[in-house]
């Protein structure tokens, strides 16, 4: 398991718009590099990040060879009712990491 | 003649005088660095080194080696117990005769009290480890212990730093003393001082040590770079250490 910050505040409002960032530990290899033998290292690169909000989803990103390592994604959502948030990490080689946290909504 | 003399005298007084950095004029790497790199450590959500530090923790904890002891066993909550270490370190070890500096400390640890086998340097684990060790001197002035045992240790680091080698016949200390706040192409030359180790490097895209570093620093000279944590390697992090007292640890740092 990789190794994931999630940040955002833990109650808000409600309709307040709040911004959750988000840091998970990858190399994003980028399929163009060569090991000190000469062969190509594979391309490993988490290329999807979705996160639902109470089974909605209200981010989606497309990532690419280009993204450094430890990929940092920032966005904002409203605050629409308590529940949770799920977030996932899709990379190459089909591995999906899955964060759940909790929000409450006043 | 008298007068080339006194320019010859003058020439020298002024290179003596640029020799090592007045105590006020030091600057950590951070304030070299641009303001995303800087906003980026200073926010513990944006610096890719907290993800080494969570992983320390969950190591911290782990039960270990032939002895199934975890580092917690004895040392307790890190967050307590290993404030202001990182800025004591390398430090002396009695019963080996020299100095050790956090990564072989750990290790030294693992080996003699955990029963482990040591971890490889720049492995993520050594890194996590020291990173969750040195994060609990943040905002602590660096105080490494300077006592006669270390002295040997201290001149030889001194004297690496200012010996020329490698293809481009360079020392540290033309850089890093006369030259710092210049740029080397696109890059501003810093001081050179070790408060943010280990630290996040963006060319790195990773997490690396102060040895990483300074074998970094010595290929580019093209000067056969020391093995890690070969004694003058950590004769050299002693001298950086005694350079940079007094100032302020900000690890895990991140820098370009």
């Amino acid at each position: 398991m990789a190794r994931v910050l999630i940040n955002f505040p833990q109650r808000a409002m409600r309709g307040e718009i709040i911004e959750i960032k988000t840091l998970i530990q990858h190399p994003m290899e980028t399929g163009y590099r060569l090991d000190n033998k000469g062969a190509a290292i594979p391309r490993d690169i988490i290329n999807r990040f979705t996160c639902a909000y109470n089974g909605d989803e209200v981010f989606r990103a497309e990532l690419f060879p280009a993204i450094s390592a430890n990929p940092f994604v920032a966005f904002s959502t409203v605050a629409t009712e308590s529940g949770e948030l799920v977030f996932s990490w899709t990379d190459d080689r089909g591995q999906i990491q899955t964060e759940t946290r909790q929000i409450i909504v006043e | 003649m008298k007068a080339l003399l006194g320019a010859v005298l003058g020439f020298a007084a002024a290179t003596a005088l640029t020799a090592g950095i007045a105590p006020d004029e030091r600057r950590s790497g951070y304030d070299f660095a641009g303001r995303e790199v800087r906003a980026m450590q200073d926010d513990d959500t944006t610096n890719p080194g907290m993800l080494w530090v969570l992983q320390g923790e969950t190591l911290w904890a782990k039960q270990v080696g032939a002895a199934e002891r975890s580092c917690a066993d004895c040392h307790g909550d890190a967050r307590e117990s290993m404030q202001g270490v990182a800025a004591r370190y390398p430090a002396f070890d009695a019963a080996l005769a020299r100095p050790l500096d956090l990564e072989q400390r750990i290790n030294h640890c693992r080996s003699e009290h955990q029963r482990a086998e040591p971890l490889a340097w720049e492995s993520d684990d050594l890194l996590a480890l020291t990173a969750l060790v040195a994060r609990q001197s943040r905002g602590l002035p660096i105080t490494v212990s300077t006592g006669p045992e270390l002295r040997s240790f201290l001149d030889l680091g001194k004297e690496l730093f200012e010996r020329r080698e490698g293809q481009l016949n360079l020392s540290c200390s033309q850089c890093h003393d006369d030259n710092w706040g210049k740029r080397l192409a696109g890059s501003v030359i810093p001081q050179g001082h070790p408060t943010g180790y280990p630290v996040y490097r963006l060319e790195w895209q990773s997490l690396g040590s102060l040895q990483r570093r300074l074998r970094n620093c010595m290929t580019g000279v093209r000067a056969e770079p020391f093995n890690y944590g070969a004694p003058p390697a950590v004769a050299l992090e002693i001298y950086l250490m005694e350079r940079a007292r007094g100032m302020p640890m900000d690890a895990p740092a991140v820098r370009p």
